[in-house]
């Protein structure tokens, strides 16, 4: 109701304050749901862990993406990368290779395309290694970056056990039938054992306990020949063969030591001794020898 | 009543739910305010401190959020205008939510309405020598004869109060003993349903749920009576702002409950009416300068009314204590002699001990010890709450022993009827069982 009485400005004011209502202070039911749920504990946990998250998840979002923020993200740290792989410590300054006799090494030098001085970082030792025990004369290798900037490979070699000769070709095969190399003449390994002919390589186990078998008459095996597939012939010094039989090689060779043993058998002028019936070793006598004793008997030459 | 039976369990159910989650809120619903605490249960925080006993399982929460509103649309400590109820709830629980900084599900109401009226009802059962189980209890509380209270009615308190055996009365736990026979005492506390109904529906709309309810003339008492108060049998009046609520204890339990329905909010509508002011005004004198004993000093001392009319005379009109004090005195007579033809009824003066204790907002008036003890007895003392771990300071007033009493109903009730075991004869489940048994003995 407007007053009758004309009051002071300052009075009205004052009264104007003070007139107004108690006011209601109730909430509004959504705005006391919103105040409930905000004090749930999942939200109040959410809101305080995941709101600051939220937030630096955008910043980062937004600054990752433009091109040039990501160019220079990856460039500092491939910058940062290479100054640490290019210290000194992680330096190669030469290859070792150890092990191995001179071809080996200068062929494994020639394998490894390295260009020192490189870092440690740039090689993948593994893909070396498998590099490296490709070549033949390399029965297994372990690459290592060792002291001192040296990279150094170990190399176990393959040991030839017998000289293979095929078409010409001298190759040598180590006890897993790997041809670890291949050489300019006999002479040039003439400690190991030579086998030859058609279908040799195939039982190469076999003429290894041949020669093993041979030991006594060492000296004097020349080289193991195999015979129309199935069979060795053992050609011994002065072009004498032994046909050994193509079951059980080995008890007729043995054998074959025990007559020579006993009978000084090889000493004699013959040109072969045919086992291959190993119930009735025959023995051919060289042409010379037949016609002295043809010429003994009083039957003259063959011819 | 079977249906309040059940949701009395619930309610205990709910109860237990809530304090294993640790928090709950009690929620005075008065007619001149309404306040509600939040309690944090924590296990028992031991207290190493000089002259601090056990703490009777108070030490077990804590008060973290407490706020009080106006209360608007209650009368008589009813609900009388849903939505403004609702509303003033709503406003109290948030406040009280925000101090706590934590959300509360589950609340503990109490209020003053709603027509209590307390009965007493006895049982007994026949032992034959045997010692008496768990389930002999349950029995003998279902043997009780329940009164015709009304359909419109429901229990709001079942309490045994004392449980006999052959000529032994005063028993507070007979299990396990021997006799002939078992006899309990039990008081029942009926409400009016709608009442009751009304309050719920206020709570639900504010997405709470009801974990317990109280009469909050027995809460008050709780929390202002002490011990041996509790136990040589006293009067609690809880005189609050629409109904002053009676309670009369002995030996630990209410035995009788009542309340009258006239309070502070008589005074001031009094005060309103004889002085012709609006009833904030009048609710400002009452607080301020109302009293009921007049001395000379009173007719001197002149009160401003003041007023907003614009009228120069009547908004300077005076008025002397004396006439307000004549004002309010026969209006808190009135109540006290009410009060006492309700105890009279109930049989106070045949206590051993009849002491008198007034809580609530209406006890702050000076000299009404001096007048209540003109009118109920010489055994009058002003109550305050006790004090509770984590309230303020302005929660420790008498007006709030209701809110008080409910943080100890809410940390450890007394056991009613409904926390007991279903009588055998009443559980489907039980009486399966029972024929089971039968069969396993006779075969």
């Amino acid at each position: 109701m407007r007053s009758l009485i004309k009051r002071h400005p300052y009075e009205r004011a004052a009264r104007k304050t003070l007139k107004r209502a108690p006011r209601d202070p109730a909430p509004s039911k959504w705005r006391y749901r919103w105040q409930r749920w905000m004090l749930t504990r999942g939200v109040r946990t959410t809101l305080r862990i995941g709101t600051p998250l939220l937030l630096v998840g955008i910043i980062a979002g937004v600054w990752t993406s433009k091109p040039e923020n990501r160019a220079l993200v990856t460039g500092k740290i491939a910058e940062v990368q290479e100054a640490f792989q290019n210290r000194p410590e992680f330096t190669l300054t030469s290859l070792d290779v150890i092990g191995a006799d001179e071809q080996t090494v200068a062929d494994v030098q020639t394998m490894l395309p390295i260009e020192f001085p490189v870092s440690s970082f740039d090689l993948d030792l593994e893909e070396m290694r498998a590099t490296v025990e490709d070549l033949y004369a390399v029965k297994h290798a372990s690459v290592r970056v060792g002291d001192g900037g040296v990279l150094e490979v170990d190399i176990v070699p393959r040991v030839p056990v017998a000289v293979w000769r095929e078409n010409e070709t001298l190759r040598l095969i180590d006890e897993d039938k790997v041809v670890s190399g291949i050489i300019e003449t006999r002479a040039a390994r003439r400690d190991l054992p030579l086998i030859a002919g058609k279908g040799a390589y195939a039982h190469l186990e076999e003429a290894l306990a041949l020669f093993r078998t041979a030991n006594p008459i060492k000296e004097d095996v020349r080289a193991l020949v195999r015979m129309g597939e199935r069979r060795w012939d053992v050609v011994l010094e002065g072009n004498i063969r032994l046909m050994l039989p193509e079951e059980n090689p080995v008890a007729a060779l043995d054998r074959m030591i025990v007559i020579n043993d006993t009978k000084d058998m090889l000493s004699r002028d013959i040109a072969a001794v045919d086992m291959r019936n190993p119930m009735r070793p025959v023995l051919r006598m060289s042409s010379d020898a037949a016609n002295a004793l043809r010429r003994a008997s009083g039957r003259g030459d063959i011819n | 009543m079977r249906d309040l039976y059940e949701s009395q369990r619930a309610m205990r159910q709910m109860r237990k739910a809530a304090m294993q989650r640790g928090v709950v809120a009690v929620l005075d619903v008065g007619t001149s305010k309404i306040a509600c605490l939040v309690l944090r249960f924590d296990g028992a925080a031991v207290i190493e401190a000089e002259g601090i006993g056990s703490m009777a399982g108070q030490s077990s929460f804590r008060v973290i959020g407490a706020a009080t509103t106006r209360s608007r649309g209650v009368r008589f400590g009813e609900v009388n205008a849903m939505q403004e109820t609702e509303r003033a709830i709503r406003t109290a629980v948030q406040a009280a939510q925000k101090m706590a900084q934590v959300r509360v599900d589950h609340v503990l109401v109490c209020f003053s309405g709603a027509h209590p009226r307390s009965y007493g009802l006895d049982g007994s059962l026949d032992l034959d020598g045997t010692a008496v189980t768990e389930s002999d209890v349950a029995q003998v509380m279902a043997s009780c004869d329940v009164p015709d209270y009304g359909e419109d009615r429901e229990v709001l308190h079942a309490q045994p109060v004392n449980f006999a055996i052959d000529h032994r009365s005063g028993l507070a736990d007979p299990r396990g003993q021997v006799g002939n026979t078992l006899a309990t005492d039990m008081h029942m506390l009926t409400v009016d349903a709608l009442a009751i109904q009304n309050l719920f529906f206020c709570i639900r709309r504010c997405d709470l749920e009801v974990a317990g309810l109280a009469s909050s003339a027995y809460v008050s008492a709780m929390a202002s009576l002490v011990e041996d108060e509790q136990e040589l049998g006293a009067a609690c009046i809880d005189l609050g702002g629409g109904s002053a609520g009676i309670s009369v204890f002995m030996r630990k339990h209410m035995i009788y409950g009542d309340a009258v329905r006239m309070g502070g909010d008589h005074v001031t509508s009094d005060i309103s009416m004889g002085l012709q002011v609006p009833t904030a005004t009048a609710e400002r004198i009452k607080t301020f300068y109302g009293g009921v004993v007049a001395t000379g000093m009173d007719d001197r001392e002149m009160i401003e009314i003041g007023g907003d009319t614009g009228d120069w005379e009547h908004d300077r009109r005076t008025v002397s204590r004396a006439e307000l004090i004549g004002i309010m005195r026969p209006r808190v007579e009135e109540i006290l002699e009410e009060v006492r033809i309700r105890l009279d009824a109930a049989g106070f003066e045949h206590l051993p001990s009849q002491q008198i204790v007034l809580t609530g907002g209406g006890s702050q008036i000076p000299g009404l010890d001096g007048l209540a003890s003109k009118v109920l007895g010489q055994q009058v003392r002003l109550g305050r709450p006790l004090r509770v771990q984590g309230l303020p300071q302005a929660a420790t007033g008498p007006a709030f022993s209701a809110a008080v009493g409910m943080t100890l109903f809410a940390a450890n009730p007394q056991d009613e009827w409904w926390d007991f075991e279903i009588p055998t004869d009443r559980d489907p489940s039980k009486s399966f069982r029972r024929a089971v048994k039968w069969f396993k003995e006779n075969w």
